[in-house]
């Protein structure tokens, strides 16, 4: 199943390119059986995600992708100057663009498995949703 | 892509066709509060029927749309959030704080009407 649906990568260069990483998201839960309802959640984390890559790194690129049977992977991946205090950056209400996203807790709350990644050459988040 | 506006008597209704950038969603915020001004409106209602999603951007720019409107002396109401938006919302915790909402533009309709 998982071959039948390649990775998806979408480059990430300015709030222009939201709508359509969040449209290729959609696309592609709705193809791996995700419901409707699951597939908003998905676009809406997307949205978050990217727009973290403008406001803090500038550029970078948004990979979705199929997760075994029942799952989708989702990754933000950039080359900014990576998170300074990651254990603020996790705790809820942190911000240090003065409040304007989601945040990561916010994203991390809903998915199954959260991973990130973060250093001098940049950041990587990766979070795993399971179809239900 | 513009949002129409439509005017009917002194209620402005924005319908949403589709899904809207950052930029497009800060477009509509401008318009809606300069025609309220221009063209002497009481109520306005954006419709979101069509929209993908409402992140965390969309919902602020909402709340600022009737803040403003609101400093304007006219009311805002939002109608058509689907369920699944509204799902996806209430997940991430997002609010549209005491912005008041409506089923579909009918309902925004009488909202408004009744409190004239």
């Amino acid at each position: 199943m998982a071959s039948t649906h390649p990775a998806v990568q979408v480059a990430i260069g300015s709030a222009r390119d939201l709508v359509q990483a969040r449209q290729r998201g959609r696309e592609l839960a709705g193809a791996l059986g995700f419901s409707s309802t699951q597939a908003t959640l998905i676009a809406a984390v997307i949205s978050e995600l990217a727009r973290n890559i403008v406001e803090y790194a500038g550029s970078g690129e948004i990979i979705l992708r199929a997760d075994g049977d029942s799952g989708m992977v989702i990754a933000a991946r950039d080359s900014g100057p990576g998170i300074a205090d990651m254990q603020a950056a996790l705790r809820p209400g942190f911000s240090t663009s003065g409040g304007l996203g989601l945040g990561l807790p916010g994203v991390r709350r809903i998915a199954d498995r959260f991973e990130i990644e973060s250093g001098t050459t940049g950041t990587v988040v990766t979070l795993t949703m399971r179809r239900r | 892509m513009a949002v129409p506006i439509l005017k009917q008597g002194d209620t402005l209704i924005a319908s949403i066709q589709s899904a809207l950038s950052d930029a497009d969603l800060l477009a509509l915020r401008d318009a809606l509060v300069d025609k309220v001004a221009a063209l002497r409106i009481r109520g306005v209602i954006v419709d979101v029927t069509a929209l993908d999603v409402l992140d965390s951007f969309a919902s602020r720019t909402m709340r600022d749309i009737a803040h403003m409107i609101g400093l304007r002396g006219a009311r805002t109401v939002i109608v058509g959030i689907q369920p699944e938006v509204a799902f996806a919302m209430v997940q991430l915790g997002l609010t549209l704080e005491d912005i008041p909402t409506a089923l579909d533009l009918e309902e925004g309709l009488s909202f408004l009407a009744r409190r004239r």
